[in-house]
């Protein structure tokens, strides 16, 4: 279950948003600039709300009132930014292995089974395509742990008939290693293919929840 | 007389010395004026630079005051036995302080041109802000870095002005070979003393072509 209430003001956009999550997979949708990737953002630890308070399973992350905001690198969230940002000096496999943490991290064969990169492992990041590149940081977002994933337009960056082939990997994610998902998109035929709840944002503000 | 060859070697070892020196902190300070917000930002980046603008004649001073036996940093290492002034230390200290502008201006611009975005995946993957600054940070800056190192050294190399009054000219003990050309010079043995301008010649251009391949390897 994830807990969030934040408010925080950039300039002359706000945001002010509050949500609960029990679904599996979520989705925060809207339109470009709503502020669904600040959202995701804050419950990553990269950007601090000016007020409220974010909570994952009962673990508070943030906190204005309780003063509590948990450095990024201890919140246990697996991020996969909208351009994903393998590190460029690194080979796939250690980038897969960047964070892994021992007792914590799945098998990488399993990781790199499930998402079929088994082939890409000693390329470097530069000769990927995009959706290899998409699984490949998917991949090292999952080796590091995470008890939850953040996933940020994960299917903007491949093309129409790839992003059929991208969709098996996360209801993959999803389903083997049973983990909570909330990703951004602003394509509704995405959002249906794989999300339980819906989470309407625009201009800074949550439209509606719905479940799908 | 001290061969040509061996002031030159003298002359490089001080200036490695002194790129030695000036790393760590020049590293550190251009990361953080590069990456981080702190009360004090703009004094520490102006400071930093004034050893680019000042008389090199006055950093000198400053040094002499700062390290002699009367003062602040001189006296306190007295006690400890170690003494600095009018030694290759001196030498060492003088081409580090006149280097350190070139390498924060440069290894800064590179980190600065590092993005974010790694820096922060990074840390969603558990990486401390330590293992970010080692393992994404500096590796993908290292161009710059280098390129700055090979600068500073340059500088130093040639430093003239805060040598001589920090450390005078004592053959075999500090004299470099910008300090060896002026008293030749002034010593009326110009042949030596253009001897030594070849030399000087021979290695600046070789910091400098190093340090522009560098930079134009990194814009690639």
């Amino acid at each position: 279950m994830i807990a969030i209430d934040i408010q925080l003001k950039q300039g002359a956009f706000s945001l002010a948003a509050a949500f609960n999550l029990d679904a599996r997979v979520a989705a925060l949708f809207g339109p470009s600039g709503a502020g669904k990737t600040t959202i995701l953002d804050a419950i990553a630890g990269l950007r601090t709300p000016d007020r409220g308070s974010i909570a994952i399973d009962g673990r508070l992350l943030f906190s204005s009132d309780a003063r509590v905001n948990v450095p990024p690198h201890q919140r246990h969230v697996g991020y996969v930014p909208q351009d994903v940002a393998l590190f460029p000096h690194m080979d796939v496999r250690r980038n897969l292995l960047y964070g892994r943490h021992p007792g914590i991290s799945p098998d990488l064969e399993r990781v790199v089974g499930m998402l079929e990169i088994g082939k890409l492992v000693d390329r470097r990041v530069t000769d990927l395509s995009g959706g290899e590149r998409q699984r490949v940081a998917l991949g090292r977002a999952l080796m590091s742990g995470p008890s939850l994933l953040l996933l940020d337009e994960p299917l903007a960056a491949v093309d129409v008939p790839l992003r059929k082939r991208i969709l098996p990997y996360l209801g993959r994610v999803r389903d083997d290693l049973r983990l909570p998902i909330v990703y951004v998109s602003h394509d509704r035929e995405e959002v249906e293919a794989l999300a339980e709840v819906v989470v309407r944002i625009e201009e800074g503000k949550v439209a509606g929840v719905d479940r799908a | 007389m001290m061969g040509a060859w061996q002031i030159a070697w003298f002359t490089v070892a001080c200036a490695a010395g002194a790129t030695i020196l000036m790393l760590p902190a020049g590293v550190l300070i251009a990361w953080l004026l590069a990456r981080r917000n702190f009360p004090g930002r703009s004094i520490v980046e102006t400071l930093v630079s004034l050893p680019l603008v000042m008389p090199p004649v006055a950093t000198g001073l400053l040094l002499l005051v700062l390290l002699s036996r009367r003062g602040a940093l001189g006296g306190m290492l007295e006690r400890l036995g170690i003494e600095i002034v009018f030694t290759w230390k001196a030498v060492v200290i003088a081409m580090a302080i006149m280097g350190l502008p070139l390498l924060v201006r440069t290894a800064r611009a590179g980190f600065e041109q590092v993005n974010s975005r790694y820096e922060r995946v990074a840390a969603t993957l558990g990486a401390p802000p330590s293992r970010i600054f080692f393992t994404i940070s500096l590796p993908l800056a290292w161009p710059s870095v280098l390129a700055g190192a090979v600068l500073g050294f340059a500088r130093a190399l040639g430093e003239f002005g805060a040598t001589i009054i920090v450390a005078g000219s004592i053959p075999g003990e500090t004299r470099t070979l910008a300090v060896a050309i002026y008293s030749y010079t002034e010593t009326g043995q110009d042949a030596q003393a253009i001897r030594l301008v070849l030399v000087s010649v021979v290695i600046a251009f070789v910091a400098l072509w190093s340090a522009n391949r560098l930079v134009e390897r990194r814009a690639a």
